[in-house]
């Protein structure tokens, strides 16, 4: 090969991996992302049955029941309510008023069905998306709601044996 | 007393680089002032190093009169929890961040001697400027050392998932491989200015890349370990912005190591070197802003300051663009190398290259798109672990397939075919492996086969190399073994590094494909079967701990083999923090771990169990074990290090 061949096969070959790279991560982000909902955009965007979406708002109050490994709680954004089942372990800081992300998708009944909870370990955290969205609806408060965390149903006994010797002294 | 002290060491190291970095870059040219430099900068890393120890001092002693001692320490805290609970936070972390910046460029100062005077005067300048203003970040927007009046009685607690061996290990271990890069990224600004871009300056800059390289793959190794026995999510990656934020300058720095290679052993692709070293520390930097800015959710938590994310910011943007303009000005004067054939090991090092860079751009593009996308229409949107399989491992599959073939090409032109022959019993043997594993397994059909081939592949293709040069089964043994133990050390290392890699892929393939999980609920007494392991619930029990409380399950697990071990997973409720944590607990057994999560005891004296089986999974942290094995052992190559003089001119490639 001539000096200007080789140097026109390596630009070539340079060139057709990158468009190769380039093309893939279009399709991907065309079609492997995630989009985050709060429940009242999941009403009016009508989202699909089985679609995979990020579900984010507040713990409705006392609104969990445990059986065995599964939880039921209602995520809120102040308009719209969501019954979300989950299976598996909740985060430790899980309770009532606490923002959360869920990932899943809707089932037939109109509930979501969550495969997973995201976790922070920092007690104060919000989800900077709730956040947006509950600003979006009028719903932010800077200071979460007081929640009695002995009498609370979604807060772990971790969470409550910590409330009980936090008053014992 | 010693704050005070600590405070104003800190100070007068800022003042000192600022001037440092001042005279350096006006008067570099003048050999008289390298000496003062590198004294100034061995001076800087005393400065910083004595006030780091004025904290450390503060923290074991429980001086709550320290703000940031009463936010994250407790005198309750084990010892070694004291100490790490310094950087377990925003400020501490800093000050550890500079300490390893200067100490970078103390050893530049130390190790440089026989540098021409004036890249050393331009390397310990930039490096002063970069440490400047790090040093007035840290001052002016996170000081660590302001005090309290009254002071506290007690501490508030360092955050309990961080009272853990790995933060130790972890954040120095990432720091040192992160900000290592600072030099050669220094480096290539000098070049730059100095216009000296030779064969020589690759040498000079590959030691320090090898350094940064080999910490940052055990800083991040170790991030993971972590993240895997503390998060108790039984995952080792999960595409967390902060993860891509340290992985992004390894995947460049990966590449800067190999086209440093190209530059100096056949003086080409200077240019794309020099881009490289920029590009690398610029994503560190960028990692940086990433992780403390709080702008993207992570999983793993960080005291986030939006105001001081807008300072990195700043700081990104001047050092980037700095170099970025510096790079314009003068890539025009740079001229192109020796010339190749397409195949060839310069070809295959481009192709290494290319292929690395795209995934660095994949992992990029994924990062930052919801940032972009929700900037542009306001849609919140996740990339997830869906899109980063997807494009990084189509990226990734090519490289690993022409990897092993690399290393049998020649300089210049190479003979592909007799690479392929010479390498087709590691092929043969790696296609056997693989349809072993599929046959014995009956994984259903999926990527897993074809990933384990690729893991063997590249693992044998390493051993196949060391094989090849030891002319093994072309000679007797015993003249094989002695030229094996003759090999370079590159030769060695370079093959160690593969075999890693390939150890990596393997356990990723097998951890991943072939886990086996069960959630239940068990009573006392029941037992569940996963995988040929029993596990035996033995009950809760409530136990206290030195600042927390805890339920603690005991568990005897039954190996397939008949043998018995005691697990206890805990549920941890730390009183002074008020924050709950879970500890998994985690059974070795060969390669493979049994992973065991409690969750809550319910109750009637059940508790939901999870329990996941997770086979070959301690290969993925044993590969990268050899990766930095390997680049030790560079590193403890002569022809290395800085400080060996100069070769002559006429110097001619021993290998």
């Amino acid at each position: 090969m001539t000096r200007k061949q080789k140097r026109f096969a390596i630009i070539l070959g340079i060139g057709a991996v990158l468009a190769l790279a380039a093309g893939l991560i279009f399709v991907a982000l065309r079609d492997e992302i995630v989009f985050f909902y709060s429940p009242s955009e999941i009403k009016e965007k009508a989202v699909a049955v089985g679609t995979p979406i990020r579900l984010g708002g507040l713990v409705k109050k006392d609104s969990c029941t445990k059986s065995g490994e599964t939880t039921r709680f209602v995520v809120t954004d102040g308009e719209t309510e969501m019954p979300v089942s989950f299976t598996g372990m909740l985060p430790d800081l899980f309770r009532s008023g606490q923002g959360v992300v869920t990932e899943g998708a809707l089932d037939t009944t109109g509930g979501f069905i969550a495969s997973n909870v995201l976790a922070k370990h920092d007690e104060n955290y919000m989800p900077k998306e709730v956040v947006k969205s509950l600003k979006a609806r009028g719903e932010w408060q800077r200071e979460p709601q007081a929640v009695d965390l002995a009498t609370d149903t979604c807060s772990s006994r971790n969470l409550k044996t910590l409330a009980e010797t936090a008053k014992g002294g | 007393m010693g704050i005070e002290l600590g405070h104003f060491a800190f100070s007068l190291a800022f003042a000192l680089a600022t001037v440092s970095a001042l005279a350096g870059l006006l008067l570099w040219r003048r050999a008289a002032l390298t000496p003062y430099l590198q004294q100034a900068s061995i001076i800087q890393f005393l400065l910083v190093g004595a006030a780091f120890a004025s904290l450390i001092q503060a923290f074991i002693v429980s001086d709550f009169s320290l703000k940031l001692a009463k936010e994250h320490s407790f005198s309750a805290q084990p010892l070694l929890f004291k100490i790490t609970a310094v950087w377990g936070n925003h400020e501490g972390s800093m000050v550890l961040w500079v300490l390893i910046l200067v100490i970078m460029g103390a050893a530049v100062a130390a190790f440089g001697r026989n540098l021409p005077r004036d890249l050393l005067s331009l390397v310990l300048a930039i490096q002063s400027l970069i440490a400047a203003a790090f040093l007035g970040f840290t001052l002016f927007t996170s000081n660590p050392f302001l005090r309290l009046d009254p002071a506290p009685f007690e501490g508030a607690d360092l955050n309990p998932i961080l009272q853990d061996i790995g933060l130790a290990i972890h954040p120095p271990l990432l720091y040192a491989g992160y900000v290592g890069f600072s030099v050669c990224f220094s480096f290539a600004a000098a070049a730059l200015i100095s216009g000296r871009l030779d064969a020589a300056w690759a040498r000079w800059v590959r030691p320090w890349t090898l350094l940064s390289w080999t910490f940052l793959t055990l800083g991040i190794a170790m991030g993971s370990y972590w993240a895997y026995y503390e998060l108790g999510w039984g995952g080792w990656w999960f595409w967390d912005p902060v993860e891509n934020a340290s992985f992004m300058p390894w995947l460049a720095g990966t590449a800067l190591l190999h086209s440093a290679l190209v530059m100096e052993k056949r003086s080409a692709l200077k240019i794309w070197t020099v881009f490289l070293a920029i590009i690398t520390f610029s994503l560190s930097l960028l990692g940086t802003f990433m992780v403390r800015s709080g702008i993207l959710t992570s999983v793993h938590a960080f005291a986030t300051d939006p105001t001081r994310g807008v300072v990195i910011l700043i700081l990104l943007s001047l050092f980037i663009g700095g170099a970025f303009a510096l790079f314009a000005a003068r890539v025009g004067t740079l001229r192109a190398g020796g010339l190749f054939a397409p195949i060839s090991r310069e070809g295959a090092l481009i192709l290494n290259n290319l292929l690395l860079a795209s995934s660095a751009a994949a992992v990029l593009v994924g990062t930052l798109y919801p940032l972009i996308l929700d900037a542009l229409t306001g849609e919140t949107i996740s990339v997830g672990a869906p899109f980063f399989n997807l494009t990084f491992g189509a990226i990734m599959a090519p490289l690993l397939v022409v990897l092993p073939l690399g290393p049998f090409l020649s300089w210049k032109r190479a003979d592909f075919l007799g690479a392929a022959q010479r390498l087709a019993w590691a092929a043969g043997l790696a296609l056997f492996f693989a349809i072993l594993a599929f046959a014995l397994t009956g994984a259903s059909v999926s990527l897993a086969p074809l990933g384990l081939l690729l893991g063997f592949w590249v693992a044998l293709g390493a051993l196949a190399e060391l094989a090849d040069r030891a002319h093994l089964f072309r000679t007797t043994i015993m003249t094989s073994l002695r030229r094996l133990i003759g090999l370079p050390k590159s030769a060695w290392s370079s093959a160690l590094a593969h075999f890693g890699l390939g150890v990596s892929v393997i356990g990723i393939v097998a951890a991943t494909a072939w886990q086996a999980e069960e959630i239940t609920t068990l009573a006392p007494g029941s037992s569940v079967t996963i995988d040929g392991y029993t596990v035996d619930f033995g009950g809760v029990t409530q136990q206290q701990g030195p600042n927390y409380a805890a339920d603690v399950a005991s568990f005897t697990i039954t190996a397939p083999d008949g043998g018995k071990r005691i697990a206890n997973p805990e549920r941890r409720a730390y009183t002074a923090s008020g924050m709950p944590t879970t500890e998994a607990a985690i059974e070795t057994y060969g390669f493979s771990q049994l992973y065991l999560q409690l969750g809550e005891p319910q109750t009637d004296g059940k508790s939901v169990v999870r329990i996941w089986y997770k086979p070959f999974v301690t290969l993925i942290w044993i590969g990268t074990l050899f990766m930095a094995a390997a680049g030790f052992l560079s590193l403890s190559n002569r022809r290395l290090r800085v400080g060996a003089p100069r070769p002559a001119r006429t110097r001619v490639a021993t290998e």
